[in-house]
């Protein structure tokens, strides 16, 4: 019995794929800045992929318009609301993040290198990390939860000004240890369905899987606006939410493995613009 | 009573006479229902944005009655022919009686 439903799966896995190719368009930001959402894969990528495509092009026609104009853009309204949160001092020291770092606009450039590793820290650093360590030791301040909401608003608003700048972290050097454990990580099947990350975002993107159609998993546009839940959502999240997703016990957000995840699946898309806050459904 | 509430508009800086331009409007408002209810199980009261209207030069372009299921940051978009230079005011209603207004200057080419 076990042996014929196992055909059977087989015979149905080979047959359904619909392939619904990524959509041809280009992404121009409030008619201004020409995003890159396709370009060559970086060399790390050579053997298994020639072209690396961002999210934006898996996604509907109205969901891909609304993140071309920042008035349609919900995402642009947490951006405001972090920008507050940017000149309000908070903490001990009496200091906002203005205080040290001026406008945020200051930062543009810092969101294509995270993670990154940090030399007097001796660790790969993601960009919450960063905004953490700011607030405890320079602000005095609490910290933020990894994924909580002032957090993620906090990383649209340094994504936004990093838009159309190309992802470009670094995978060698200090990093390169962390980069494979992602690379494990990444090429590991977890859950019951015993599914790794390359199983859907590297075989089988531009399929369907059921309803919806399978992206490579870029994160460039990260943090996400998601139409589904209303609010920003962080890359921790997303990969807490896939790795669920195969029926496995998952990592936390801003866990050792997760970190080295963010850094390989960045690393993947190296070269594509900096989209967040994106819009996906 | 709503908290965090701010309007914002997008209107073309200019426009030829009698041409007909997009507008777009948003206002963060969390549009709480009414038929929901809290972790006691009291109902949590409806707050919500009920009108919303748009002028020009001291003429109606359009008024709205909004309903409790329009969700978050309603978001309205419409067009009007700009037939002269003047100003659109735009005003939102709150059920707790506030009213945001805000408005933006169309020149004529």
């Amino acid at each position: 019995m076990k042996i014929w439903t196992g055909a059977l799966l087989a015979g149905a896995l080979t047959a359904l794929p619909l392939s619904a190719e990524p959509v041809e368009d280009t992404l121009i930001l409030n008619e201004d800045i020409t995003l890159v959402t396709r370009t060559a894969a970086p060399d790390h990528l050579s053997d298994v992929m020639d072209e690396v495509i961002s999210g934006w092009h898996f996604r509907g026609t109205e969901t891909r318009a609304m993140q071309a104009d920042d008035f349609d853009n919900p995402g642009m309204i947490f951006v405001e609301q972090a920008e507050e949160v940017w000149n309000t001092v908070d903490g001990s020291e009496g200091k906002s993040c203005a205080s040290c770092h001026e406008g945020s606009e200051t930062m543009a450039g810092v969101r294509p290198v995270y993670p990154k590793y940090n030399e007097a820290a001796g660790e790969v650093r993601t960009l919450e990390m960063q905004i953490n360590d700011c607030r405890e030791n320079r602000m005095g301040a609490e910290k933020w939860k990894y994924t909580g909401g002032d957090m993620v608003n906090m990383t649209a608003l340094l994504a936004s000004v990093s838009r159309g700048m190309p992802v470009n972290v670094a995978i060698d050097g200090p990093a390169q240890s962390t980069w494979e454990a992602g690379k494990e990580l990444y090429y590991t099947r977890t859950g019951q369905l015993e599914l790794a990350c390359s199983n859907c975002h590297e075989d089988n993107y531009g399929n369907m899987i059921r309803a919806d159609h399978l992206s490579q998993g870029q994160i460039n546009g990260f943090p996400v606006y998601r139409l589904k839940n209303t609010k920003l959502n962080a890359a921790h999240a997303r990969f807490k939410g896939c790795i669920r997703d195969t029926r496995a016990e998952t990592y936390s957000p801003g866990s050792p493995e997760f970190i080295a995840l963010e850094l390989y699946v960045a690393s993947r898309g190296n070269g594509l613009s900096v989209e967040g806050p994106s819009i996906r459904n | 009573m709503a908290t965090g509430v701010k309007p914002r508009v997008k209107v073309p800086k200019t426009a030829a006479a009698g041409e007909t331009i997009t507008i777009k409007t948003l206002i963060s408002h969390k549009m709480e229902s009414g038929q929901r209810k809290d972790d006691d199980g009291n109902v949590i009261p409806r707050s919500i944005i009920n009108r919303f209207t748009c002028d020009f030069n001291g003429e109606n372009v359009i008024d709205v009655v909004l309903e409790p299921a329009i969700s978050t940051n309603p978001y309205l978009e419409f067009e009007a022919v700009v037939p002269e230079a003047g100003e659109f005011v735009f005003t939102w209603y709150d059920d707790d009686g506030s009213v945001y207004d805000t408005s933006k200057k169309i020149a004529v080419e």
